[in-house]
C-alpha cells in the first residue's frame, strides 16, 4: 500500500470489472451448446456454429443453425398454441408476462453480463439502459394484455408472428416485438442475430420459469437464411422485423401478395441540429448520448451532427474536448465508455465506409481504441450532402459536423436524407425548437435529448426508416387487426381499356369532356387518347387514356399542395363539410350518372348519400383524430403527433365508383395528405364529375389530383415514384402483389387489399385515419 | 467603486501544507479582469440536460480497491473542515483543529503506510471570532484557517462594514476568506454592483484567498448561477464555492456542473484557473468520489489538488475515514470507535 501517494499523483480510475462467474457457470453447464427453444423446450444442440465474445475473440458457446424442418416445428407449434393463448383472458395473459418482467429484473444482472459477453456493449449500458428497458417493455405490455378487449374492441391478433431482430441491442427488441405480441394474444416465432443469440435463449428459459405455455414463444437460431424461410413461410401472419433498409426491402418483396402484416423498423441517418442559441455543453453530452452510446450502432443515432456557423468553432472544440475524455475497452469494465464493435465484420465495414468517404486527414479526428474489434470515437468534420458519409448509415462511432446558416438551411439539411427515423434538436427557444420538430420528417424527435426511449412512446420511422410504430398503443395496434371480412366485390382481373371501340352513345345531352384533375385545372392525357366508358346499353362517355407521364404531373402537383397539411384541422373540416354541401346540392345528378353505369337507381342514390355522410364523418374527423401525451419519463414532456403521410396514390375499386374512391380520399385529405387519384377503370366519370364539386368546395389545388386509364398500370406508375410516399390500391390479388412488390423502391407505406375484403358501406372508422397518418413523437424534457 | 480589475494580487498561492502532486498544479492566482458582459449574459443551461448528465457522473466512473483508497485520502486533503453554529466556543474550534491535524486513526494511517502529515485536511473553516483560536491550534501545522465573513450567511450589512470584517478575520490570521454575495444583485439582474462588491472584497483580502459562496440555493436557476459564478472570477475570485450550508438547498451536482463549467469557459478565455468548492449536504464518502469524478472528467486533474477543489464539510470526514479504515481492515468500521471532529 506504500504506493498510495503514487496513486493519488495519477488519479487515474483504474478498472472496476464486473464478474462474469455466474454466466460462464450457465454456458459451461449447456456443454456441447444451444438447440432451439420450440414448444417449450430447447431441442438438441444440432449443427452449431460458435459465439464469440467480440472484445476478446473467445468462443463463448454454440448455437445451432436452423433447419427448414425447424423452422416448421417452430411455427407449427406456434399456430397450435395460439388460439389458446388469445382465448385466454387478459389478467391471465397479463399474469405472464407481469411475471416476465419480473423475472428479468430478478435475473437483470445476468442478463446484463450476458448481454455484454454476447455483443461488446459496455457492461454500463446493458445495466442501465437495455434490461431495465426490457423490464419495462414487459410491463407496459402485462398491462396492455390486461386491457387488450376494453381498448382495442373488436380487434383480433394476427395469429403467428415472425419476429427477425439485430445484434445491436438484443434483448430490447426482443422485448419491443414479444411483448406486445403475446399481449395482444399471438404467438411467435423470433430469430435472434446470428451474432448475439444468447439472451434470447436466456430468455427463453426465463419464459418457462414464468408459466408461459409451450409453444407461444418459439426461438430459432441461425443465420440470415432462417430469417428468410421465417418471414416466407406460408404459416406466418404477421412479419416484424428490425434492422438493416437492404434486408427491409427484401423482406417487403418476399412478403408482397402474401396477406401476412408487416412492420419494418429500419436504419437511419438522424440528424442533430444545434442551434447558436443552445446549451453547447448540454448538446455536446448529447452527441455522447446520440452517436457514442452502443459504439454508435443505434439505428436512430444522430450521425449528422449540424451545426449554426455561428457557434461551430466552439462546438467542435467542446466536442473535441469531451471525445477526449471518452474510454474505449473491455466491456465488462464498469469505467468503459465505448465497448467493442459487434464483430470484426462490422468493424471492418466502419472502417471501408470512412476509407471510401474520400475525407481529408485534416477532417478526421478520432480518440483512442485499443487493438482487437474496437473502433475509437470519431469526429469528420465538413461533411457535405454530397458526400458518402452524409448519405450512408455508418452504424459506428462516427458522428459527421456540417455547418448551417439558417433555421430554413438546417431544415433542408436535415430532411436531406432518404432516411426518417429520429432527430435531435437544440435550442432554447422553444419557438425556434418546436417549429424546427414540425419540420424535420422523421418519427421520433428528442428536444434537448438524444435517444431517450419508453415503452408508452411510439418509436419507428418516416420514408425508408421503415413503416409501423413500436411501443405505447401505436405499438400494441401493430399485432391487432380487424376480423377478416369477405363481400361481393369484383377480384376478377381488369381488361385494358377500350379506345376508339366504336358504339351507340347515350345521344340526347351536351356531349361532356372528362379530361383529368391536375393542380387544381382540367388537363389532358399526354397520351392524347381517350378510353370508352361503358354503361349497360353501351357506350356513355370517354375518359382520358392516363400513362405514367400523367402520374408524373400530378405527383407533382400534389407536392406543391403542401399549405394543406399545415392548415388547421378546423379548416380542412369546413372544406370537407362543403365538400359535403355542394355534392348535396347535385345528388341526383352523380346517382343519375351511377345508374347510367348500371346502377339500380335506388342503390345510386343511397351511394351518393352514403358518399355525402362519408364527407361529414371525416369532416368531424379533421380536427379530433389529434395525437397523445405520453406517459413516459418525469419532466419529459413526451407528444405523439399525427402527421399526414404526405402524397398518397389512391387506386380506386372498379365497384362503387363514387363511394369507394370517396372512402379512400376523404379520410386521406381529412389528414391533410395530398392524393393521386386513379378512380375505377370501368366507371371513371363519377370522379371526373366531382371536379366542379372540388372546385366550388374550396378544395385547394393539388390536394386532390385525379388520372383515369389502366388501373395496375396506373398503379405500377405510382408505387415506383420516388416522391410518392404511401399508396392504398383495391384491385385483384395480382395488383396486390404488383404494389407490394414494387413499393420497395422508397418503401411507401402501402395498403393494398382485394376487391372482395372490403365492404364500402362500412368502409370508414379509426383504422382509415391511422392509415392517413404517421406518428410522430417529440420528446421535451423541462425543467429550470 | 469602480469596475476596474482589482491590483496588488500576490502572483503565489499560498503555501499549502501538501506539497503539489504534480509540478503544473501550482498555479498563479486568478488576477481576474474587467467586468465582461458577454461572458455570460445569455449564456444558456439547460437544466434538465445537467441534470441527465449528472446522473451519469456516477455511473459512468467508479474506483475500486486501492484506488478507492487513493481517491478518498485524497478527499480528506481537500475537506475544509468546518464549524459554522452558533454554539461554537474556542474548545469546539480547538476540538475541531485537533481532528484537521490527525483525520484519521494511527492505525488507517499505518494501514495506509502513509507519513501522518500527509493526512490533513485542506483547511479548517470557522467564524471570524473563532479565527484567532483556531490559528493558534493548528500552528507550526501549516494548514490554513479559512474564515467565512462579510455577513455570513445572508450577507445583508452595509458593504464597509463587510469589508471590515474580512480586514478583521485577516487579522487575526485567516489565510482564505469565504465571502457571501449579495444574492439581490443577481436576482436583479445588477452584474455590476456584483462585481464591484466581489472586487472589493478581493482588495479587502489582500493576500488572503477570496472564496466566493454564491448562495446557490437562492439564485435558484443554473443561468443565474453561472453568471454569478462568471462574475465573482471576472472580480478575481480565487474559488467559486456554492453554499453556505445555511439555504435551503446546499450544493447538488448540477449546480456543480455549472459551476465548473463556467471556470472552464472562464480559464478558456482568460487563461486562469479558479477553484471550485462544493459546501453543504457532502456527507458520504461517495460523495467525495462522485464529486472527484465530476472534477475530473469536465476540469482535469489539476483541480483534484486542494489550490484549486475544496469540499466545505464537516461529517463527511468521518463517513471517509471509515471507508479507508475498512479497507486497510477489512472489517466494517464504526464511528464510535473514530474520533470525532
Amino acid at each position: 500500500m506504500s504506493g498510495i501517494t503514487d496513486l493519488i499523483t495519477a488519479m487515474e480510475y483504474g478498472t472496476a470489472p464486473e464478474g462474469d462467474t455466474h454466466v460462464r457457470a450457465w454456458l459451461a453447464a449447456h456443454e456441447g451448446g444451444f438447440g432451439h427453444f420450440i414448444n417449450g423446450a430447447f431441442t438438441a444442440p444440432a449443427d452449431t456454429f460458435d459465439v464469440l465474445n467480440p472484445a476478446t475473440g473467445e468462443v463463448l458457446t454454440q448455437v445451432s443453425q436452423a433447419r427448414a424442418g425447424d423452422v416448421d416445428t417452430a411455427i407449427s407449434a406456434a399456430r397450435a398454441a395460439q388460439a389458446e393463448w388469445a382465448a385466454r383472458s387478459g389478467y391471465e395473459r397479463a399474469k405472464v408476462l407481469y411475471a416476465i418482467a419480473r423475472h428479468v429484473q430478478q435475473h437483470a444482472r445476468f442478463l446484463a453480463v450476458l448481454e455484454t459477453l454476447d455483443n461488446g456493449k459496455p457492461i454500463r449500458e446493458s445495466r442501465d439502459a437495455d434490461i431495465p428497458l426490457v423490464a419495462r417493455h414487459f410491463y407496459h405490455h402485462a398491462g396492455w394484455a390486461q386491457i387488450r378487449d376494453d381498448e382495442f374492441p373488436d380487434q383480433v391478433p394476427h395469429g403467428v408472428c415472425a419476429a427477425v431482430i439485430p445484434w445491436n441491442f438484443p434483448l430490447l427488441m426482443l422485448a419491443w416485438k414479444v411483448a406486445p405480441a403475446l399481449a395482444a394474444g399471438n404467438a411467435v416465432v423470433l430469430k435472434p442475430a446470428e451474432d448475439t443469440p444468447l439472451s434470447a435463449l436466456a430468455l427463453a428459459q426465463i419464459a418457462v420459469e414464468c408459466g408461459l405455455p409451450a409453444g407461444v414463444l418459439n426461438i430459432v437460431t441461425g443465420d440470415g437464411a432462417v430469417g428468410e424461410m421465417l418471414v416466407k413461410h406460408d404459416g406466418v401472419d404477421k412479419v416484424a422485423f428490425t434492422g438493416s433498409t437492404e434486408v427491409g426491402r427484401a423482406i417487403r418483396a418476399a412478403t408482397a401478395g402474401s396477406g401476412k402484416h408487416l412492420t419494418l423498423e429500419l436504419g437511419g441517418k438522424s440528424p442533430f441540429v444545434v442551434f447558436a442559441d443552445a446549451d453547447l455543453d448540454a448538446a455536446v453530452e448529447g452527441v455522447v448520448d446520440a452517436i457514442w452510446f452502443n459504439q454508435g450502432q443505434v439505428c436512430c443515432a444522430g450521425s449528422r451532427v449540424l451545426v449554426a456557423e455561428a457557434v461551430a468553432d466552439r462546438f467542435e472544440t467542446l466536442l473535441r474536448r469531451r471525445m477526449d475524455r471518452l474510454v474505449t475497452g473491455n466491456p465488462m469494465d464498469k469505467n468503459v465508455d465505448m465497448g467493442a464493435i459487434v464483430s470484426p465484420r462490422q468493424r471492418d465495414r466502419i472502417a471501408d465506409l470512412i476509407a471510401a468517404g474520400d475525407v481529408r486527414a485534416e477532417d478526421i479526428v478520432q480518440g483512442d481504441a485499443p487493438e482487437g474489434c474496437f473502433y475509437a470515437p470519431t469526429i469528420i468534420r465538413n461533411v457535405a450532402p454530397a458526400s458518402l458519409l452524409w448519405e450512408q448509415e455508418i452504424f459506428g462511432p462516427v458522428a459527421t459536423l456540417t455547418t448551417f446558416r439558417t433555421p430554413e438551411d438546417a431544415v433542408a439539411l436535415a430532411n436531406n436524407t432518404r432516411y426518417g427515423l429520429a432527430a435531435s434538436v437544440w435550442s432554447e427557444n422553444v419557438n425556434l425548437a418546436l417549429d424546427i420538430a414540425a419540420k424535420i420528417k422523421a418519427g421520433v424527435i428528442w428536444i434537448n435529448g438524444a435517444n431517450m426511449f419508453d415503452a408508452a412512446a411510439a418509436f419507428g420511422g418516416y420514408r425508408e426508416s421503415g413503416f409501423g410504430r413500436e411501443g405505447g398503443r401505436e405499438g400494441m395496434a401493430a399485432y391487432l387487426r380487424a376480423p377478416a371480412t369477405d363481400t361481393a366485390g369484383d377480384d376478377t382481373p381488369l381488361s385494358p381499356p377500350s379506345v376508339f371501340a366504336g358504339g351507340p352513345g347515350a345521344g340526347a345531352e351536351i356531349d361532356r369532356t372528362a379530361k383529368f384533375y391536375i393542380g387544381g385545372k382540367q388537363a389532358r392525357a399526354d397520351s392524347g387518347y381517350v378510353y370508352d366508358v361503358t354503361g349497360p346499353s353501351g357506350t356513355v362517355g370517354l375518359s382520358g387514356l392516363g400513362s405514367r407521364k400523367d402520374i408524373r404531373n400530378a405527383v407533382e402537383a400534389a407536392h406543391k399542395a403542401g399549405g394543406w397539411s399545415r392548415a388547421t384541422g378546423h379548416n380542412r373540416a369546413q372544406v370537407l363539410y362543403y365538400l359535403g354541401e355542394n355534392l348535396s346540392a347535385r345528388q341526383d345528378e352523380f346517382a343519375a350518372r351511377l345508374v347510367s353505369f348500371g346502377a339500380d337507381p335506388v342503390v345510386a342514390s343511397a351511394e351518393v348519400a352514403e358518399t355525402i355522410q362519408r364527407c361529414f364523418w371525416c369532416a368531424a374527423q379533421a380536427d379530433k383524430f389529434d395525437g397523445a401525451v405520453k406517459s413516459t419519463l418525469s419532466d419529459v414532456l413526451t407528444v405523439a403527433t399525427h402527421e399526414p403521410v404526405g402524397v398518397v396514390g389512391v387506386v380506386c375499386p372498379t365497384e362503387r365508383p363514387l363511394l369507394g374512391m370517396m372512402s379512400m380520399v376523404l379520410p386521406l385529405i381529412a389528414m391533410g395528405n395530398a392524393v393521386v387519384v386513379v378512380p375505377s377503370q370501368t366507371h371513371p366519370l363519377a370522379a371526373t364529375d366531382l371536379y366542379q364539386v372540388m372546385d366550388t368546395s374550396d378544395v385547394p389545388a393539388g390536394v386532390v389530383n385525379i388520372v383515369t386509364g389502366p388501373r395496375d398500370e396506373l398503379a405500377h406508375a405510382l408505387t415506383t415514384h420516388d416522391g410518392v410516399d404511401g399508396l392504398w390500391y383495391v384491385g385483384d390479388a395480382a395488383g396486390v402483389e404488383m404494389v407490394e412488390r414494387d413499393s420497395t423502391g422508397n418503401l411507401k407505406q402501402v395498403w393494398a387489399r382485394r376487391a372482395s375484403g372490403i365492404d364500402w358501406s362500412t368502409a370508414q372508422g379509426r383504422d382509415y385515419l391511422t392509415r392517413a397518418t404517421q406518428v410522430k413523437t417529440i420528446w421535451i424534457p423541462y425543467g429550470e | 467603486m469602480t469596475t476596474k480589475a482589482p491590483t496588488g494580487t500576490a502572483p503565489d498561492a499560498v503555501t499549502h501544507p501538501v506539497p503539489a502532486t504534480r509540478g503544473d498544479a501550482e498555479h498563479a492566482r486568478n488576477p481576474g479582469m474587467a467586468l465582461d458582459l458577454a461572458m455570460f449574459e445569455g449564456h444558456p443551461v439547460n437544466t434538465a440536460a445537467a441534470k441527465r448528465r449528472c446522473a451519469q457522473i456516477g455511473a459512468r466512473r467508479s474506483v475500486k480497491k486501492d484506488r478507492q483508497a487513493a481517491w478518498l485520502l485524497n478527499a480528506v486533503r481537500l475537506i475544509d473542515l468546518t464549524t459554522l453554529s452558533g454554539d461554537d466556543t474556542p474548545d469546539r474550534v480547538r476540538r475541531l483543529c485537533a481532528k484537521a491535524r490527525a483525520p484519521l486513526s494511527d492505525r488507517v494511517i499505518a494501514g495506509l503506510g502513509i507519513d501522518p502529515t500527509y493526512a490533513r485536511v485542506g483547511a479548517v473553516c470557522v467564524y471570524p471570532t473563532m479565527v484567532g483560536p483556531a490559528v493558534r491550534a493548528l500552528e507550526g501545522t501549516g494548514i490554513p484557517v479559512a474564515s467565512v465573513a462579510t455577513g455570513f450567511p445572508a450577507g445583508l450589512m452595509p458593504l464597509p462594514l463587510r469589508l471590515k470584517e474580512i480586514e478583521y478575520a485577516v487579522d487575526e490570521g485567516a489565510e482564505e476568506i469565504d465571502i457571501v454575495i449579495t444574492r439581490e444583485h443577481v436576482l436583479r439582474g445588477n452584474w455590476s454592483a456584483l462585481y464591484d462588491e466581489v472586487a472589493a472584497m478581493r482588495a479587502a483580502c489582500g493576500e488572503a484567498h477570496l472564496k466566493a459562496i454564491l448562495a446557490t440555493g437562492e439564485l435558484q436557476t443554473l443561468r443565474n448561477v453561472y453568471a454569478a459564478s462568471m462574475i465573482a472570477m471576472q472580480a478575481g475570485a480565487d474559488f467559486v464555492k456554492t453554499s453556505t450550508g445555511k439555504e435551503p438547498v446546499n450544493a447538488t451536482l448540477p449546480v456543480s456542473l455549472t459551476m465548473v463549467r463556467a471556470v472552464r469557459d472562464y480559464d478558456m478565455a482568460t487563461g486562469h484557473r479558479v477553484g471550485f468548492k462544493p459546501a453543504g449536504g457532502l456527507k458520504t464518502a461517495k460523495d467525495a468520489i462522485q464529486w472527484q469524478v465530476l472534477m475530473n472528467e469536465e476540469l482535469g486533474r489539476p483541480w483534484l489538488n486542494p489550490d484549486l477543489f475544496r469540499f466545505g464539510a464537516s461529517s463527511m470526514l468521518g463517513d471517509v475515514e471509515r471507508q479507508l479504515e475498512h479497507h486497510v481492515t477489512g472489517r466494517y468500521a464504526d464511528g464510535s470507535r473514530n474520533a470525532m471532529a
